[in-house]
């Protein structure tokens, strides 16, 4: 493990900030830091000097796994002809209120 | 043409965002890294001549307004340098390149901050000339680097607005007072204008950065519009640029200028201003400095993480 922790690259720490209460953690770039710690207390300053943040969630960057853009196109292919998942699908007669 | 690069010009032409893990040709990352390297670079060798009147800031109001800007162009730095990490370059790598003298930074952080009227013309004039460049970056057609100029653009307008205060208030000062803040537009109005680099005929990259919308005008263009925006702005202070061939030309609706010396601005680059050693000393010697702070926090984090494993 300390092997790791060489002083020219403090691993990669990707930052997630909650604007305001009720609303969910956004992602808002990156920074580097020795640990979570120093991660949390850099993207106060970096990230939130004019209020921008309640919370922030710090997460490091090789814990992300990500879907290939390369093959977004099929991936999300299953969704593209599927209309009848939307409301605007169903014909119904007009006098038909409140549904 | 390649099938990746047809979708990848498909997606510029229909205005559709590049993200770090889609295809790009080479050449782009390469622009890219160059161009938003040199533009970190610049924030943070930037905080350098402001950072000198901290200490000499004449009220406490102006002070912690300073200390405010510097630590955001310090943010403006970090936004950026993180988005270049995206393409694929280390930080080591890019610092690494700075202090070599490989990358370059804007060349208007090579002049010195004599008086405290500097920090006011710096304000006003290198911040407005940064700002004039920045909005359309927002546009770029890079994820990273658009988003990282949305967030700088926002605090940026403090800068300029407190710079223009600093002016006018020395404008209705004193004699001496007015002479100092004459004398700092004296010497910021040109580096200021060639901030927006050299003319298109002689910038070699700049019809490669329109085509893949990088660049949304041109450095002519942008150059144009902040002069003429400045020699408004100028009356409000009651003071003069310094261009005797300034004058408004209604054919073309703009303001025609005089000659702008290009050879004072290669000197710059090449390494020869006024304060390039001392900047760029500055800044090698603070990395050093700093060693033993990013050794120990890395050896901390190391014994932490070694204890948690053994737990
Ligand atoms: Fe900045
Ligand atoms: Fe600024």
């Amino acid at each position: 493990m300390e092997k790791n922790a060489s002083s020219e690259s403090w691993p990669l720490w990707e930052v997630f900030i909650r604007t305001r209460q009720g609303l969910n953690h956004k992602h808002a770039g990156s920074l580097h830091a020795a640990d979570a710690q120093m991660a949390i207390e850099n993207a106060r300053d970096v990230y939130t000097r004019r209020n921008e943040g309640i919370s922030i969630w710090v997460v490091e960057s090789r814990h992300i796994h990500a879907s290939a853009p390369d093959e977004a196109a099929s991936f999300f292919d299953p969704a593209n002809d599927k209309v009848y998942r939307y409301p605007t699908f169903y014909n119904l007669p007009d006098e038909l209120k409140n549904i | 043409m390649i099938p990746e690069e047809k979708i990848f010009e498909d997606k510029i032409a229909r205005e559709v965002r590049i993200e770090p893990r889609d295809w790009m040709p080479a050449d782009y990352r390469k622009l890219l890294i160059r161009q938003m390297s040199q533009h970190a670079h610049s924030e943070i060798v930037g905080m350098l001549p402001e950072g000198n009147w901290i200490t000499r800031a004449p009220s406490l109001r102006r002070k912690a307004t300073l200390i405010a800007k510097v630590q955001d162009e310090a943010g403006h730095g970090l936004y950026l340098y993180s988005a270049t990490e995206t393409l694929g370059i280390t930080r080591e790598e890019t610092i690494d390149q700075l202090h070599s003298g490989k990358a370059k930074y804007s060349s208007i952080f090579n002049y010195p901050t004599l008086t405290w009227a500097d920090i006011g013309a710096i304000g006003w004039l290198v911040d407005g000339a940064a700002i004039m460049n920045q909005v359309p970056l927002c546009r770029a057609s890079f994820g990273p680097y658009a988003r990282a100029m949305v967030r700088i653009c926002k605090e940026e307008s403090f800068h300029q607005r407190q710079g223009f205060e600093i002016l006018l208030t020395l404008s209705r000062g004193s004699e001496a007072q007015k002479h100092m803040c004459q004398d700092a537009i004296n010497r910021w109005w040109w580096p200021s204008v060639m901030m927006f680099g050299p003319p298109d005929d002689a910038s070699p990259h700049n019809q490669k950065s329109m085509q893949w919308k990088i660049k949304r005008f041109s450095n002519d263009e942008l150059r144009q519009k902040f002069i003429d925006v400045c020699a408004e702005q100028v009356r409000v202070l009651g003071m003069k640029l310094p261009d005797d061939k300034m004058k408004w030309n209604e054919d073309e609706q703009h303001y025609d200028f005089g000659e702008i010396n290009w050879t004072e601005f290669r000197e710059v680059v090449n390494g020869n201003g006024p304060c390039n050693k001392e900047r760029l000393e500055a800044r090698k010697k603070a990395h050093a400095e700093g060693a033993w702070v990013r050794e120990a926090a890395a050896a901390y984090a190391g014994k932490k993480n070694h204890s948690s494993n053994n737990q």
